[in-house]
């Protein structure tokens, strides 16, 4: 039986930043300083969170108003396992909550110790957070009470206009069965490739042909030697990279294939040329493994250049 | 079908940081000015199409679902067009087919990025599990392909730096451009920093915060506006893969194609005659010769040409970019509209001191992925006579 596929975690975070416009900065700078502004749109009703727009009128919200520490829950759900980033590490209820003087519901947790002292229509109150920068966390959460908590006291004083919400997403990336095979070929220091039963053209790494929508079959060999068809020397650093610039980044096509794949060529920048003829550059082979960085980079063979039209229908 | 025409275009002011506003008061900046533009209040939009490019830019997912009341989608359908850094040009096709299919009389396009709040570089360079870190960048993907264009057409080595000269000189005229140059040289663009060689600092685009909205409406609608209006000739997109064995990266077959489309559905046999001005998709300098010729414009070698012997600056015979072009403001999400929108402006006489005299037929091209989306239209003063 063919060994399973390949799978391992991707895991990628970014701290986005989001600039809050008049409406939301007020409301979390009131947050900042334990008030709840809700907007008023022009049906009189009060909105909570605030809308920015009016979704009858369309108009911009100007109006913001204070609701009260307090409501009632108008809908709910428990969790027993809270998640990481969930806003309590102990069970608790989800709930929907129309604060005093809003026409909205809220959506944040309420520790209720247990799910059987929650039910729709029970009066909570905020538990304000003891740090509070403006953020809809400054709501540590609601508790169970018809009566405010002694109000919090008073922060900053400067208006809250941004504020940053980290993003964490957590992937298994599994890999198809020729992607597997290749990959398991790369850890013998074999280079694979696959051909497309319709065009005939060689892959790598195999995939479903991308012009006629067919799985490459037929396995090719494929010689670690190739021709530089185009390039580019990288100047400027970004985020994200792995490499200290310069460095150049080749569009190599091996010998056998009929697709380059991106690589280093390492060697004087001013040196690399199209139709340059290189080779790759393994790293030892005890430490090979299922990856396409068991080449570390390519070299130039000294070869006489390959001619442009050879490769002219590569670029 | 039916005819439509653009009644009203809105934009941003463009910059690198628009932290006054949210991504809805962005979005609403463009809408207003475009609901002004046109003459039209709330009540007559029947229907929202909004694009943008991919969510990680942002990191919201699904931005339309928040956004449905700011851009006015309450109570009407909402759409949302993804195709990478084409998707304003084809977020407009999209509200046009609705209206040429009779579906609705008017209806909102809009199209926005807020680059400032994410790094498009860092969302571009994610790695995968399994595969190699050749991470170069969006310049270092476009850059080698450049190369080859340059090969391949023997072009002189300024060509690029002459498009960045007059792109920015444009872009001065414009006063929603981000960057605003007047006194840029072909002298100091060749002096500027090589970034991804061969491509100079000044050869690329900025990272721009900034929306555009259309409001395109049926032939009733359009008869209906006291303001001249802009008649959709004819739409085209096509795709193809990002990557597959003899795929052309200078000359791509899917805008190829889809340039002959837009042509023959126009009923224009001689594009560089018959067209009087183009906003095409030109984030790096050089794809403006490249696009020439994809386009149809020139043949394949000869685009850079017509940039040498000035023929693509306001007077020459095919003005490329009065705008200034997404050169001058890159909004990704809606850098494809704007190329739309200004195109749509100069049939209208309203592109204000960028408008090319007597233009009456004019291109919008977007591009996006890796050279593998196309959209594009023409527009023109005239309703055409059939469609």
């Amino acid at each position: 039986m063919a060994a399973p596929p390949l799978s391992a975690p991707l895991d990628i975070a970014f701290d986005y930043t989001r600039s809050l416009g008049p409406v939301l900065g007020r409301f979390m700078t009131g947050l900042r300083d334990g008030r709840v502004l809700g907007s008023r749109t022009a049906d009189g009703r009060v909105h909570v969170p605030p809308l920015e727009y009016d979704p009858v009128t369309h108009a911009p919200v100007t109006e913001l108003v204070d609701v009260r520490p307090t409501g009632t829950v108008t809908s709910w759900t428990w969790t027993d396992r809270p998640l990481a980033g969930q806003p309590l590490d102990r069970p608790f209820g989800f709930a929907l909550i129309r604060l005093d003087g809003a026409d909205t519901a809220l959506l944040h947790a309420v520790d209720a110790g247990a799910r059987e002292r929650m039910h729709t229509g029970m009066r909570v109150r905020i538990r304000w957070a003891a740090e509070r920068v403006g953020h809809i966390r400054d709501i540590e959460c609601f508790e169970p009470s018809a009566e405010p908590a002694g109000p919090p006291g008073t922060g900053k004083s400067d208006p809250v206009m941004m504020i940053t919400t980290p993003i964490r997403l957590s992937y298994t990336h599994t890999t198809s069965a020729d992607e597997s095979r290749y990959l398991r070929a790369l850890a013998e220091g074999r280079l694979l490739g696959q051909r497309c039963p319709v065009c005939r053209k060689v892959y790598v790494p195999p995939r479903v042909c991308p012009a006629d929508g067919v799985p490459t079959e037929e396995e090719v060999p494929i010689r670690d030697h190739g021709t530089v068809t185009t390039f580019c020397v990288v100047n400027v650093p970004f985020a994200g990279q792995r490499l200290d610039p310069p460095y150049v980044v080749a569009q190599i096509l091996l010998d056998g294939a009929d697709i380059p794949i991106p690589h280093f060529v390492v060697g004087d920048a001013g040196d690399v040329r199209m139709g340059m003829r290189v080779a790759a550059v393994w790293r030892e082979p005890e430490s090979w493994t299922t990856t396409p960085e068991n080449i570390a980079h390519f070299r130039p063979t000294g070869e006489p250049d390959a001619p442009y039209e050879s490769f002219e229908e590569h670029l | 079908m039916k005819r439509a025409a653009v009644l009203g275009t809105g934009q941003t002011h463009h910059r690198t940081r628009r932290t006054d506003v949210s991504m809805a008061g962005l979005c609403r900046e463009a809408i207003d000015r475009a609901l002004a533009d046109a003459g039209v209040d709330w009540p007559q939009i029947d229907a929202v199409v909004l694009g943008k490019a991919p969510d990680l830019f942002e990191g919201v997912m699904m931005p339309e679902l928040f956004l449905a009341d700011a851009i006015g989608a309450a109570g009407r359908p909402l759409l949302r067009v993804h195709t990478a850094g084409s998707v304003g040009g084809a977020t407009a096709n999209v509200a046009t087919s609705l209206v040429r299919a009779g579906v609705h009389r008017r209806v909102l396009a809009v199209a926005f990025e807020k680059q400032s709040e994410s790094n498009a570089m860092w969302a571009l360079s994610i790695q995968p599990p399994f595969t190699a870190p050749i991470g170069a960048g969006a310049g270092g993907y476009f850059a080698p392909h450049i190369r080859a264009y340059i090969r391949r057409s023997h072009a002189p080595g300024h060509i690029g730096a002459l498009v960045a000269v007059k792109d920015r000189r444009n872009g001065a005229r414009n006063p929603y451009a981000h960057l605003r140059q007047p006194d840029i040289t072909l002298e100091s663009v060749q002096a500027s920093r090589m970034l991804w060689d061969p491509v100079r600092y000044d050869e690329t685009c900025p990272s721009s915060d900034g929306a555009c909205a259309l409001v395109i409406g049926d032939q009733a609608a359009a008869e209906a506006s006291a303001k001249r209006v802009a008649w959709i000739r004819a739409t085209a997109m096509r795709t193809e893969p990002t990557f597959f064995a003899g795929k052309d990266h200078v000359n791509p077959r899917a805008g190829a194609e889809a340039a002959r489309a837009l042509w023959h559905a126009a009923g224009i046999t001689d594009p560089l005659d018959e067209v009087d001005v183009a906003e095409i998709y030109v984030p790096f300098s050089w794809f403006e010769p490249m696009w020439l010729e994809n386009l149809g414009f020139a043949e394949a070698g000869h685009g850079w040409k017509l940039v040498e012997a000035g023929e693509t600056r306001i007077g020459g015979r095919l003005p490329v970019n009065p705008s200034g072009g997404v050169l001058c403001s890159n909004p990704i999400g809606a850098s494809g509209m704007l190329r739309f929108a200004e195109a749509a402006m100069q049939v209208m006489g309203r592109a204000g001191e960028h408008q090319v005299a007597g233009a009456r037929t004019a291109l919008g091209h977007a591009y996006g992925g890796g050279s593998q989306f196309f959209s594009m239209w023409v527009v023109s003063d005239t309703a055409p006579a059939s469609v």
